[in-house]
């Protein structure tokens, strides 16, 4: 009896979290436009979503920024940390509340404040916002998270590891990727991801230095449901979600798969 | 062994924050020698090392290797190879591939590189282990990873930095045979570090006693045992009694209060200097033929021999004979003129004297430290010499001393640890029960009763 009851409470949770998602899907298939009503099967929605070129814009943006974002915020990050790593204690603790500020401060602070910076600067400079603000935003705010999860691989690290191949003959550049990156990698890549992801789904920050005309998905979704809720959007998220599933489950399996074979080579090993 | 030079270094200084953790370090190794770096932590051993394989850069002198200068010379174009205190092998690659490292740094052919490896696993007895994970072997295991990774690229010098120093006994007397084996066996000069007397006697043909960055002696390990060229040297190298003594003539010596006829002359008249007698040179005798009486106040079994210490006028005597008391007896303590080893002291006193200022009718200002005197009887602004005996300073929590200081050495003296000390610009010497770390600041609190103040005169100084 226990049991059951403790069963039903888990998938009751479950349900919770994935209603709203599984509603989501459901209407994206809906014939009508109707958020009350299902009249019936339709995949009108989604050829309807690939021919309107706005949005396959913003998603291309979208994509654009996250994509480069991560990538610049994951080499300035990773530096950041080897730098920290280094210094005296007092620099450091500095230094890391520094970095922890802009994950507690909310985005919207940070987002005015940019905007405020940008066009304060745009004045000067005479650049506009759009693509290149957006991307310096996006770089800004992801930066710290790869710094947090880079800094804890650092400190397991022994830094004679660093010395020693240098001993064996490394220049200290090529110390550096023979015997350090290897041994961060894992902090590196969990930093990049979640500065990809964070980065994808960013509203705020982005809403407020885009400037006029560079949308990106979770702006152009915002206007549109400003004016009116299209079931486009619908089937727009439901294909969002799908390959976000899609990408866990690629993971998942690279993973349960690399423990295979680790677990088949130690036992060759023994 | 050849007399060939391999490492020269020559007034080596390093300074870390404005602290000189090498002090002009002169250290001439030869080919194929194997050199052991001996001394307390923060001796600046491991710094000597780091200067050798190109992680720490002198402030001054210079560094020759095999009569080349190399002070400018990158670590990873030194001939040198460093087995490190943590192994700090790569847990991203496996045992072959840690090995083989800096071999296919050099672009060896694949089959030399793997002969080469294999070749040296076996050396290290871990043949078959290739493909094992370095974080799934033992720390003997480890440790014979780190060292076939270093000497598989055949270097001139190895350096080894403490490298038993996280094994148990057992094995750490196993690896001391092994890698001294292996160091005749392959030809290669070793510089070797530890703070394990015992394992510097063992294993080396040279030993180089360090204390505070600076070197105080060179010698085989007979020499250093036999002839330590002072108390801090007789102290860190084994059990030993060391006592302090003056000097009252030549051949004569008093210690604690008796007069010895001893082998050693040149000293000047009533020179205060530490005496050395080894456990194993004493004799017990019968109460009336000795004029040093003790009680027996314990006895150990050690197999060989009998260890008992015996408190004698106050000071306890350690005695390794094969004769034995039993506890509570009194027994007398012989020894030989020739048993006596007179050494100068580690400071040229054996009390404080420090100039200070009458600053208030009955205040001293020295060093910093105020004190008060009633009825001083002197005017102020004259200037006194204080004399502060060594057991009037006493060791306490740094929040409520008078003075931080740092501690230089520390020598037990058989009642009492005597302690050299740095202020900020002068040495002092103190006694204490207590036991410190070398090579940090302590705290000191002045019983200043105690202390004698005289007007400084003028030409009457020091």
């Amino acid at each position: 009896m226990k049991k059951v009851a403790s069963r039903a409470y888990v998938w009751l949770i479950y349900l919770f979290l994935y209603l709203p998602i599984l509603v989501l899907i459901v209407f994206s298939f809906n014939d009508s436009k109707s958020t009350a009503k299902f009249t019936g099967f339709t995949l009108h929605w989604y050829t309807d979503l690939f021919r309107d070129r706005d949005l396959l814009m913003a998603m291309l943006h979208t994509l654009e920024i996250a994509l480069l974002a991560s990538i610049i915020a994951t080499v300035l990050g990773t530096a950041a940390a080897i730098g920290i790593r280094s210094m005296g204690k007092a620099g450091r603790s500095v230094m890391m509340n520094l970095t922890y500020l802009p994950v507690v401060n909310p985005e919207i602070v940070t987002g005015v404040s940019l905007m405020l910076l940008f066009v304060f600067l745009g004045g000067l400079l005479g650049f506009q916002q759009g693509f290149g603000t957006v991307l310096i935003a996006h770089v800004t705010f992801c930066t710290p998270y790869v710094i947090l999860n880079v800094l804890p691989k650092l400190r397991q690290m022994d830094i004679s590891q660093y010395e020693a191949a240098q001993d064996l003959g490394c220049s200290p550049g090529k110390a550096f990727f023979k015997a350090v990156i290897p041994q961060i990698l894992p902090g590196i890549t969990s930093g990049a991801l979640m500065a990809f992801t964070f980065s994808l789904d960013d509203f705020m920050i982005t809403y407020f230095t885009n400037g006029a005309g560079f949308e990106t998905l979770p702006t152009m979704i915002f206007s549109m449901v400003r004016r009116r809720v299209s079931p486009k959007i619908n089937a727009l998220s439901t294909l969002i979600f799908v390959i976000v599933l899609l990408m866990l489950i690629l993971i998942n399996i690279k993973d349960i798969r690399r423990e295979k074979r680790e677990r088949k080579q130690e036992k060759r090993a023994v | 062994m050849s007399d060939k030079i391999i490492i020269d270094l020559k007034n080596i200084v390093v300074s870390y924050d404005g602290e000189r953790v090498l002090d002009r370090i002169n250290l001439s190794i030869r080919d194929k020698e194997f050199v052991t770096l001996l001394g307390p932590s923060g001796c600046g051993k491991t710094t000597t090392l780091r200067i050798i394989g190109g992680f720490v850069s002198a402030d001054e002198g210079e560094i020759y290797f095999d009569g080349k200068k190399i002070n400018d010379l990158p670590a990873h174009k030194r001939k040198v190879n460093t087995v490190f205190q943590r192994y700090a092998l790569f847990p991203h690659l496996n045992v072959f591939d840690n090995v083989a490292f800096g071999l296919k740094l050099q672009k060896l052919p694949k089959n030399e590189i793997q002969q080469a490896v294999r070749k040296m696993l076996e050396i290290v007895n871990l043949k078959g282990f290739e493909r094992r994970k370095v974080n799934q072997l033992s720390g003997g295991q480890q440790q014979r990873v780190a060292i076939a990774r270093a000497l598989v690229n055949r270097p001139k010098v190895l350096l080894l930095d403490e490298p038993l120093g996280a094994l148990d006994l057992k094995l750490r007397k196993e690896m001391q045979l092994e890698l001294m084996n292996i160091q005749k066996q392959l030809g290669i000069t070793f510089i070797y570090v530890t703070h394990d007397q015992e394992e510097a006697l063992t294993m080396s043909d040279t030993v180089v006693v360090m204390k505070d960055g600076e070197i105080q002696q060179i010698g085989s390990p007979q020499d250093i045992y036999n002839e330590p060229t002072n108390a801090f040297v007789a102290d860190f190298i084994g059990e030993n009694n060391i006592f302090d003594g003056v000097m009252l003539e030549d051949y004569k010596v008093q210690i604690h209060g008796h007069v010895f006829d001893c082998v050693d002359k040149g000293f000047m008249k009533n020179q205060p200097v530490d005496v050395v007698i080894r456990p194993e040179d004493i004799r017990i005798v019968k109460p009336e033929e000795s004029p040093l009486v003790g009680v027996v106040e314990s006895v150990i079994f050690k197999g060989v021999h009998y260890e008992s210490t015996v408190k004698c006028e106050g000071f306890s005597w350690l005695i390794h004979s094969t004769q034995c008391a039993p506890v509570g007896s009194k027994i007398g303590i012989a020894f030989g003129p020739e048993d006596i080893h007179i050494m100068n002291k580690l400071v040229p006193f054996s009390t404080n004297r420090v100039e200070g200022v009458v600053t208030e009718e009955n205040t001293v200002e020295f060093l910093g430290v105020t004190m008060v005197r009633p009825n001083l009887g002197l005017s102020v602004d004259t200037p006194v010499m204080l004399t502060i005996d060594p057991k009037d300073i006493e060791i306490v929590s740094e929040d409520i001393s008078d003075l931080t200081v740092y501690l230089e050495s520390m020598v037990w003296k058989g009642a009492y640890n005597e302690m050299v000390i740095w202020t900020h610009d002068r040495q002092m010497i103190l006694h204490s029960q207590n036991d410190e770390q070398v090579a940090t600041d302590i705290g000191i609190k002045f019983h200043t009763e105690n202390i004698l103040i005289e007007p400084l005169s003028q030409g009457k100084e020091a």
